[in-house]
């Protein structure tokens, strides 16, 4: 049996991985790529959750967020896929609309 | 005497039936959009010319009142009413739509469908100000009004129209909102946005003065008083006709009611403690203003200057706090929408012709063009206040009342009428005497929809010139009862 | 008022209304229908309505004479608080005495004017102009309070800004136009201050209920700035501003010699029947006021003659024929301000009365000689005149008695009224009345100097004008123009009879009439040899100013050019006309003007506020510039201030 601590650190592990990923990779498929992972690290840590306290509600949130993750993953690559063919363009500091 | 329900609210809404009219409308269909805008307008003043029949001149309070419950959780109201001080500005305000749409006829060509829905809507808003007696619902009216006026600036003025636009805006809100501050205030001390529930409340005298100062900011950007009236000539003189003439017979009016209506009942204190400080600013406009339609080169502008001083008569008279002044100026007030109105017509009805507002393209006019010359000669006269004319019985009840309460003012004042004398005479000089330049020949004719609208402001520039005591007699017991409890 | 004696009626009278009003009436006809229906028929409504009021005029004359007054409001003009002011009507025989004088005088113009203006493109126009002219003078005169007075005097003056501009593509015209109306404007601004000041202290602006109560504020005092200032004073100091600019008296007297460009029927009127008049007229309307105060009867005649006298030393170096008699109106107006200024109100108007028609002579008899040179480059140059006496008999004739008339020849009617007005100064109780009588001595000879040497220069020697005729010959004007001429002749000769004073056997009646209204002068005469001495004298000043005239352009005409080189300087200084125009647009016009530029326009508007305006709105726009940075548009970025704002939540949490 692994120990929670495990599950625990793997998920923290996740996070900052997705986390860099947001913060320093401009490519819009690699910032939606990071932005699963960081959900990953959150689904991991419920099941865990829920596996280590007997408890079915965090189950429950974990098929949500694996629903929302598809949904998510799902419109935003739709965007990127349009934005690509409207800009010829993948980087997102060169997608910028906002002319302040 | 017909008698009409809701008369006021009918008034207020009627222009709603033609917006949705217009809305309806396809846009091809310019002439039908014109003719329901017209229609609607006329419909419109011909309820407010009821309104007048129907008012009782004796009566002190305010006619014709509707009261209904409207925001209950602010306790406000919608509350309208008209006494002897708002009464002839209604018809003065659905007059100058119905005049603005005649005048707009020809010379709108783009997006006609807008320009008239935005007229209709100025229309709505302007008669709101002067009838609402609720201060949430006076607030609203008076921001509502800025926004059909910035479009129609904004849209159908001349090349500098987006600065003028922006500074106007920006100018008379930055004045709102401190009216906005204090009419919270109110709210929050009294609980009421009523104005007849604030009436005759007493204030500690520091915070009189604040909330005095919060609604005299936004008055006198509206009116425009001196230091604050640079917005006016840039606005005017970037704006379409019809838009010159609201700005000049209505919304700046709005700073002078208000003035009226809210300064010295609300505030009677604060009013006497500052009202030699309005004196003098009022005559700084006078003179200040003068001075510079000595040097316009710009027809437009020069008007727009010359409605700085006037309304510089108009602070004046009011802050003489003395019936005959405070008649003076409201009467003064009729009369400047009247003929500045008119002589942003006439400028517009020359513009259409020649495009050009350079008082140097100009010269020889009254060989040439001899009607107009004749139009423009009356409506300048108005303007220097010639006996006869409506505007010397507006500065002659200004001045007058002004020397009764204060002599040295009044004097210096008067030196204002020297140089109205003196810019308009040189104006008509350049543009309709000597030579005629080359750009003046061959113009049409004046146009059927340019003499409908200028002959009724003839009409009341000397009706109101020779037999003024209808005009008075609306506003003297309220005015009477107004300046009772100054005292 | 000392007219007990009359009989007021307080009811409404048709004829007294319809004495301005046909004037009115045909004037708008005229000028609405004139240039399509009426064309070089346009002067018939205007004409008749004018003889139809001349005719009332005198019926109402004799309703007068019969002890009978009217005073009667038509409707209430405009009523706020307690100011209650009618457009209404006061017969009375001073007010009488006027439009008698106007109608007939206008009547005449108006008939002279048909021939003077026939051809003209503004031919409906200008007899629109000249009926409003007189209907505007006629409520001036006619009116029972100070407003419609104020009513009448703008009108007038407008009136004579259409008349003087009437040609106004000249730009010389529309100037002059603009210059009298601005001038009367700045009279008028202490005129109006005048009617404030009064109601200020009377509470009225009614004649009758003026003259009710002046008394109450005999003793009145008013403290300026440390000064006491006496209150009737300073009522008569204002509204005499406005009497200054109207009657063009010193300093407002610069329009009055430019309006000369106006065609020269309206300069008849202008100076003999209408407007002019009005200051001296409503000097003697308001005379109680101005014997209220000793200052105010000082300053009145001190600015008389001064006028009087500056206008006389100007006219003899002009050359424009018409501005020659503009400068003798502006004396001759000088005049009757000094009647006035010494108490004789009567007698100013008397003078006023019989100026109106030698001086209407004078120049109606000076346009039918620019008529006759109209082919001139500047027909109006006593330079190209001479000798015009063979052409012209009528007109010769005419201004002949005009002249001896002005020079105070006996038997015409100058000399009665401007021998009552010395005889009244010499006599009067006030301690200037001397000095009053030696100016008006020494200007009376200097009129009749300049007067006829107008008169030598234009009818006399050899016609100098025909190189610029170019072959067309001067000939004599029209009947419709001569007979007028004819008529005001005969006025220019026995106007000054109905008042021969007693002295010479006659019965004064004229001033009788009117001292019922303006008061008898306190004088003191023990026997009539003093003032027969004082007669020879002003009669030898008048020949002694003919003979010179006869001298210096007849007999020897190299004096002129002579006296003008040897005393340069005070030629140019009186060519000048004394640098007034000048001295105004150096201490007026321009600094106005500069501030009105400088520092109105470019420094204080587009600099000041202005720049404080966009200055805030620019400040707004730095403090939001540093803001906007961070909304730069790039995910990351906001990626790392989530990221931040969370932390930053973790520690604050923490911390609590």
């Amino acid at each position: 049996m692994v120990p929670f601590e495990y599950y625990v650190t793997l998920s923290l592990i996740l996070f900052v991985i997705g986390l860099a990923g947001v913060l320093f990779r401009r490519n819009i498929i690699i910032l939606l790529a990071s932005l699963e992972i960081i959900m990953n690290a959150l689904i991991v840590l419920f099941a865990a959750i829920s596996f280590h306290a007997k408890d079915i509600s965090g189950y429950l949130i974990v098929f949500f967020l694996i629903g929302m993750a598809a949904a998510e993953a799902g419109v935003g690559l739709s965007l990127a896929v349009l934005l690509y063919k409207k800009l010829k363009k993948v980087y997102v500091d060169e997608i910028n609309f906002y002319r302040g | 005497m017909l008698v009409i329900p809701n008369l006021l609210s009918l008034i207020l809404w009627l222009p709603l039936v033609g917006i949705v009219l217009i809305f309806l409308v396809p846009r091809k269909k310019e002439d039908l959009i014109k003719k329901i805008a017209l229609l609607t307008a006329f419909v419109d003043f011909l309820f407010s010319i009821i309104l007048l029949i129907n008012f009782d001149y004796n009566e002190k309070g305010f006619q014709f009142v509707e009261k209904w419950l409207w925001l209950d959780y602010l306790n406000s109201y919608y509350f309208l009413g008209v006494d002897g001080i708002s009464i002839l500005f209604v018809p003065l305000s659905t007059l100058v739509t119905v005049l603005c749409i005649l005048i707009s006829w020809r010379s709108i060509t783009d997006k006609v469908k807008e320009f008239y829905l935005a007229l209709l809507f100025t229309n709505i808003a302007m008669v709101g100000v002067f009838l609402s007696l609720d201060l949430l619902l006076f607030y609203l009216f008076w921001e509502a009004l800025l926004i059909p006026m910035y479009l129609i600036i904004g849209i159908w003025g001349g090349p500098r129209r987006i600065y003028s636009t922006i500074k106007f805006f920006l100018y008379t809100f930055f004045g709102s909102i401190f009216m906005l501050l204090a009419i919270i205030y109110l709210f929050l001390q009294y609980g009421t946005f009523d104005y007849t529930a604030l009436l005759g409340k007493t204030f500690q005298p520091h915070i009189e003065k604040l909330l005095f100062l919060g609604f005299l900011i936004a008055f006198a950007i509206k009116v425009p008083m001196w230091p604050v009236h640079t917005w006016l000539p840039d606005a005017h003189t970037e704006a379409p006709t019809a838009g010159s003439v609201i700005l000049a017979g209505i919304l700046i009016k709005l700073g002078g009611y208000g003035m009226i209506r809210f300064l010295i009942p609300l505030f009677p204190h604060a009013t006497l403690y500052f009202a030699k400080l309005i004196l003098i600013l009022s005559i700084i406009a006078i003179i200040y203003a003068g001075l510079a339609c000595l040097w316009q080169s710009d027809l437009k502008r020069l008007i727009a200057y010359s409605s700085v001083s006037h309304m510089g008569f108009v602070t004046l008279g009011i802050f003489s706090l003395n019936p005959i002044g405070v008649k003076g100026a409201i009467l003064q007030m009729i009369n400047h929408g009247v003929v500045t109105g008119a002589l942003f017509m006439c400028v517009g009805v020359i513009y259409d012709r020649t495009h050009s507002r350079a008082i140097s393209y100009y010269g020889g006019l009254a060989t040439t063009f001899p009607l107009y010359a004749a139009f423009f000669m009356i409506f300048t006269l108005a303007s220097i206040g010639l006996p006869g004319t409506n505007g010397f019985i507006g500065e002659f009840l200004i001045l007058l009342g002004t020397f009764l309460s204060n002599k040295t003012v009044a004097a210096l004042a008067a030196t204002g009428v020297i140089i109205g004398a003196a810019y308009m005479l040189w104006l008509y000089q350049r543009v309709f005497f000597m030579r005629p330049s080359q750009g003046v020949y061959n113009l049409q004719p004046m146009k059927w929809n340019e003499l409908i609208a200028l002959i009724p402001m003839i009409g009341l520039v000397f009706l109101i010139g020779f037999y003024p005591n209808p005009f008075l007699d609306f506003m003297r017991t309220s005015v009477f009862h107004l300046l009772s409890n100054l005292r | 008022m000392s007219g007990a004696s009359f009989q007021v009626i307080n009811t409404f009278d048709l004829r007294v209304y319809l004495v301005p009003f046909l004037p009115f009436v045909a004037s708008i006809i005229t000028l609405i229908f004139g240039k399509r229906y009426f064309k070089d028929k346009a002067h018939i409504l205007p004409v008749l309505s004018l003889l139809f009021s001349f005719l009332l005029s005198l019926s109402l004359l004799f309703d007068v004479l019969s002890g009978k007054t009217y005073q009667f409001d038509l409707y209430s003009w405009i009523v706020a608080g307690s100011l209650k002011v009618g457009l209404g009507f006061l017969v009375d025989p001073l007010s009488v005495m006027m439009i008698c004088m106007v109608t007939s005088l206008s009547f005449l113009i108006h008939v002279y004017s048909i021939g003077y203006m026939a051809g003209d493109p503004g031919y409906y126009r200008f007899f629109s102009y000249i009926s409003l002219f007189t209907f505007s003078m006629l409520m001036l005169v006619l009116s029972n309070n100070l407003v419609q007075l104020f009513l009448g005097w703008e009108a007038v003056g407008l009136c004579s800004y259409f008349l003087i501009g009437f040609w106004y593509e000249k730009k010389s015209a529309s100037d002059a136009a603009k210059k009298a109306f601005i001038v009367n404007r700045v009279g008028d601004f202490g005129f109006a201050l005048g009617i404030f000041a009064m109601f200020y202290y009377l509470g009225t602006l009614y004649y009758h209920e003026i003259f009710e109560r002046l008394p109450l504020i005999a003793g009145t005092y008013l403290n300026i700035y440390g000064y006491e200032i006496h209150v009737p004073f300073l009522i008569a100091l204002l509204l005499f501003c406005g009497a200054m600019g109207k009657s063009a008296q010193v300093p407002l007297h610069v329009w009055l010699p430019d309006a000369m460009e106006g065609p020269t029927p309206v300069s008849a009127l202008i100076h003999a029947a209408t407007m002019v008049t009005a200051g001296v007229f409503m000097v003697s309307r308001l005379h109680a006021l101005f014997e209220m105060s000793d200052y105010a009867m000082a300053m009145v005649a001190l600015v008389g003659a001064i006028t009087c006298f500056m206008a006389a030393t100007i006219a003899p170096t002009q050359f424009d024929i018409k501005r020659v008699i503009a400068y003798s109106t502006l004396s001759q107006l000088g005049y009757m301000f000094m009647a006035c200024g010494v108490g004789a109100f009567a007698v100013g108007m008397f003078h006023l009365f019989t100026h109106a028609y030698f001086k209407a002579l004078l120049f109606l008899g000076a346009g039918s000689i620019i008529h006759a040179l109209h082919h001139a480059p500047d027909p109006n140059d006593i330079r190209i005149m001479g000798g015009l006496r063979r052409y012209m008999p009528i007109t010769f004739w005419t201004i002949f008695i005009a002249s001896l008339s002005i020079a105070g020849i006996p038997g015409l009617a100058g000399f009665f009224s401007k021998d009552e007005i010395l005889a009244y100064a010499y006599f009067s109780k006030y301690p200037w009345g001397k000095v009053i009588w030696l100016i008006g001595l020494v200007v009376a000879s200097m009129t009749a100097f300049y007067t006829f040497r107008i008169f030598f220069k234009a009818f006399f020697g050899e016609f100098r004008g025909k190189d610029v005729l170019h072959g067309h010959h001067p000939h004599e004007s029209p009947k419709v123009m001569t007979i007028p001429l004819i008529i005001i002749s005969i006025g220019a000769i026995f106007s000054g009879w109905l008042g021969i004073p007693e002295a010479l056997g006659g019965g004064a009646h004229f001033q009788r009439f009117l001292e019922s209204v303006l008061g008898h002068p306190e004088i003191h005469v023990e026997d009539h040899t003093l003032e027969y001495i004082l007669m020879a004298l002003s009669v030898l000043a008048g020949l002694l100013g003919i003979f010179l005239a006869y001298l210096v352009y007849l007999k020897v005409p190299t004096l002129e050019t002579t006296f003008s080189s040897r005393f340069k300087r005070i030629y140019t200084f009186l060519y000048r006309k004394w640098f007034f125009d000048e001295l105004y647009d150096l201490i007026f016009i321009r600094p106005t003007l500069f501030i009105a530029r400088t520092v109105v326009n470019l420094i204080l508007d587009t600099f000041i506020i202005d720049q404080t305006v966009n200055g805030s709105a620019k400040t707004a726009e730095a403090f939001a510039g540093f803001f906007r940075k961070f909304h730069a548009g790039v995910v990351n970025y906001y990626n790392w201030f989530i990221l931040l704002g969370l932390l930053i939540y973790l520690v604050i949490m923490y911390l609590k």
